[in-house]
C-alpha cells in the first residue's frame, strides 16, 4: 500500500534548496572570471601570471579566505543538489547511493577546502 | 468495471509510476538544452577543485606555484578549462535570467520589476569580476 508522505518527513529538503540557490549565485558570480583568468588567459599567455609573493599575500588575507571558503562550500552544495537531480530526472537513475555520493562529496570537498585555506 | 470498483473499495489507489526512458531528453532541442544546463553543475564542481589546487600550490612555495602554472598550461588542461568556462557561462546567464521569475521583491508595497532584478544581478556580476581581476592580476 502506498504510504502518504508527510510534509514534516524531510525537514532537510528546504535547507538543501537554499544551499542550491546560494551556490548558484556564488558560482555564477565567481566561477567565470576565475576560470577565465586561471584556466584560460594566464595559461595561454594572454595575461602574465601574478608573482608568487603577491598571490600568497592575497590568498592569506582573512577576507579572501572567508570569501573563498563560502564560494567553495556553496558551489559544492549547488553541484551536489543539481547533479543529484540530473541523475534522478535526466538519466532516471534512482539509487540511495547517489544521495550519499553527492552530499557526502560536497561535505568532503568543503572539509578539504577548509584544510587548504587553513594551511596557507 | 463494477467488479473492479468493488474490489478496490477501501484500498488506496497505488501510485501511478509511468516508465520514462533514460534518453527521454535527446529528441527535443529544448530538452537537450535543459540537460546541458543541468550538467553545468559538474563544471561548477571542477571550478572548486581547480581553485583549491591553485591555492594549495600557492600555499606550498614558489616552486609548487610554478609547477601548477606549467600543469595548467598543458593543452589538455586548457581544453578542459575552456569547456568548463563555456558551461559556467551558460550557468551564469541562465541563472541570472531565471532569478526574477523565482523571486518577487517588494518595496513599499510595489513589486520591483523583474527586469530591474535581472539587471542588478548582471551589475553585481560585472563588479565581482572586475574586483577579482584587479586583485589577482591588475595590481
Amino acid at each position: 500500500m502506498a504510504r502518504r508522505i508527510k510534509p514534516t518527513e524531510r525537514p532537510v529538503e528546504p535547507l538543501l534548496w537554499l544551499l542550491f540557490s546560494g551556490g548558484g549565485v556564488a558560482a555564477a558570480l565567481f566561477a567565470p572570471i576565475l576560470l577565465f583568468l586561471l584556466g584560460v588567459a594566464i595559461p595561454l599567455g594572454w595575461i602574465d601570471p601574478p608573482g608568487h609573493a603577491d598571490v600568497l599575500a592575497l590568498a592569506r588575507n582573512p577576507l579572501t579566505r572567508l570569501v573563498v571558503f563560502g564560494v567553495c562550500v556553496l558551489s559544492l552544495a549547488h553541484w551536489a543538489h543539481r547533479f543529484r537531480y540530473t541523475l534522478y530526472d535526466g538519466l532516471q537513475l534512482k539509487h540511495s547511493l547517489i544521495n550519499l555520493a553527492c552530499y557526502g562529496g560536497a561535505l568532503l570537498g568543503s572539509a578539504l577546502a577548509a584544510v587548504v585555506l587553513l594551511m596557507l | 468495471m463494477t467488479d473492479h470498483l468493488v474490489r478496490d473499495a477501501g484500498e488506496r489507489a497505488p501510485l501511478y509510476r509511468p516508465h520514462v526512458s533514460r534518453l527521454w531528453w535527446v529528441h527535443r532541442r529544448s530538452y537537450r538544452l535543459f540537460v546541458l544546463r543541468e550538467l553545468s553543475s559538474v563544471f561548477v564542481a571542477w571550478f572548486v577543485v581547480f581553485l583549491l589546487l591553485f591555492l594549495r600550490a600557492v600555499g606550498q612555495d614558489d616552486a609548487a606555484y610554478q609547477r601548477f602554472l606549467d600543469w595548467a598550461a598543458n593543452p589538455f588542461v586548457i581544453a578542459v578549462n575552456v569547456v568548463a568556462l563555456a558551461f559556467v557561462l551558460l550557468h551564469a546567464v541562465t541563472w541570472f535570467n531565471l532569478a526574477p521569475q523565482a523571486m518577487v521583491v517588494r518595496l513599499r508595497g510595489r513589486r520591483i520589476p523583474p527586469r530591474m532584478i535581472m539587471l542588478s544581478q548582471y551589475a553585481a556580476w560585472v563588479a565581482v569580476s572586475a574586483v577579482v581581476a584587479w586583485l589577482l592580476v591588475g595590481r
